[in-house]
């Protein structure tokens, strides 16, 4: 049956190149989304859009390639399911800079928990939240993230000062908070 | 240099993303501003932080089981797509005036399509012709006192069966241990040839498991396909094609199969 085997021998190539990503995948869905069931409805089909697309890829990394479609797939999803959360997330306050006083930092930074960590990353708006992912768990440069989510190099460097900002400042919240318990 | 513009060079800095001429200009800056040296140092433990703090999330386990078995399912669905489409999509000749070397080249362009596309879409044709009458038999076999021409659990009893009844000997193995038990084992026809048809049971469910001989020596992974609601896997092993039938999910189909080849 020529038909299967044909069929048979690019779904074997898709699987060969893409699929060793797949833990990459299901990080960056994950993260965006912040469910593990979504996540995984995500990534299988960013997968399957990945397959449809596949005689289009060219060469190059296919982890980037794997992870562009997802992030777009995660996107769309939010989008349709969290439209309201999607728009209030991108809405950027500018938080008034108030530096912590030199004894807060020391105790958040010796401190930091796992538990908090993933807490403050899962409160970050996504734009900020999907940067440091990419950039801390994934180890992307800045020109692959940029190239990745469509901005000049300098907006990442920006958003992952941001971002960083405002997860030292969760974080010192989260910590006071518990202290705060703790009394 | 100002310090808001340098706090966001400093996470440049911190990155490692940053020209020789910046990187030193911020060195400078930071052996003067403690407001920064403090800043890159919290960033520095944050990152550690977060590289220890184990956030990276791995894939779960089936899901790679379950990718693989919707992209099979696609590619048959392409397939079929593209084999139905492909009449359509030729070229129909305009009439306009004469243009000797447009003639010409369309002549040598509709010989190409036609050799690219009418053995693809032949093969295709057959190859689903096939696939429905593998389901025709799996639903023919389930009919009452349908399933055997020879009921035994011994490989040893069904292999020898065969003998004299075929053209060839189909490897017959038995995965009891596995949880997919031989059961027995009968002659069946596909493909305008006689076929053996091996069965086995996983729980209540019975599957079978078709083996002809290949045109070409050729193998092949498991390939699957579905139709009125039985689930197919294809492959091709030592000259053989080989295909389970079977109302049970594509994955544990497919997971059968490579039992099968181990």
């Amino acid at each position: 049956m020529p038909n299967a085997i044909e069929q048979a021998g690019s779904a074997g190539r898709f699987e060969e190149i893409v699929l060793p990503h797949l833990d990459a995948a299901y990080n960056l869905a994950r993260w965006l989304v912040r469910n593990t069931h979504d996540a995984e409805d995500v990534v299988q089909e960013a997968c399957l859009r990945a397959f449809r697309f596949f005689s289009g890829y060219q060469g190059g990394d296919p982890r980037a390639w794997l992870l562009k479609i997802v992030r777009n797939t995660s996107y769309s999803f939010l989008e349709k399911n969290r439209p309201v959360a999607l728009a209030e997330e991108f809405d950027e306050k500018v938080h008034v800079r108030d530096v912590p006083t030199i004894d807060a930092e020391a105790i958040m930074v010796r401190n930091v928990e796992s538990r908090m960590l993933r807490e403050s990353l899962e409160e970050l708006p996504v734009n900020f939240r999907e940067v440091l992912v990419l950039r801390e768990l994934e180890g992307l440069s800045y020109k692959e993230i940029a190239e990745m989510i469509g901005v000049p190099v300098g907006t990442v460097m920006s958003s992952l000062a941001r971002g960083r900002y405002r997860l030292r400042e969760s974080l010192l919240r989260a910590r006071a908070r518990e202290s705060m318990r703790g009394l | 240099m100002v310090c808001d513009d340098n706090s966001r060079l400093l996470h440049g800095y911190l990155d490692g993303e940053l020209d020789l001429v910046r990187t030193l200009e911020i060195e400078e800056h930071l052996e003067t501003c403690p407001d920064c040296a403090q800043q890159l140092w919290s960033q520095q433990t944050l990152r550690k932080a977060f590289r220890s703090a184990s956030l990276y999330e791995r894939a779960p386990s089936g899901l790679a089981v379950r990718i693989r078995a919707s992209i099979s399912q696609e590619g048959t669905r392409e397939a079929r797509a593209t084999s139905q489409l492909t009449p359509i999509t030729m070229p129909a000749p305009k009439r306009q005036t004469w243009n000797w070397l447009a003639v010409a080249a369309a002549i040598m362009l509709m010989a190409l399509l036609t050799w690219r596309i009418i053995p693809g879409t032949e093969n295709r044709g057959k190859s689903d012709l096939i696939a429905e009458e593998l389901v025709g038999s799996h639903i023919r076999s389930l009919q009452p006192g349908h399933l055997f021409d020879v009921q035994s659990t011994d490989q040893h009893t069904v292999k020898p069966w065969f003998d004299g009844k075929l053209d060839f000997s189909p490897p017959v193995r038995d995965l009891t241990g596995d949880g997919f038990p031989l059961i027995g084992g009968r002659l069946d026809y596909v493909d305008h040839r006689a076929v053996a048809a091996l069965v086995y049971q996983r729980h209540q469910h019975p599957i079978n498991v078709f083996i002809w001989p290949a045109d070409k020596q050729t193998d092949s992974n498991p390939h699957s396909e579905s139709s009125r609601g039985y689930n197919m896997v294809f492959w091709e092993r030592g000259g053989m094609y080989l295909c389970a039938v079977s109302d049970l999910s594509t994955s544990e189909l497919k997971q059968f199969a490579q039992l099968l080849e181990k």
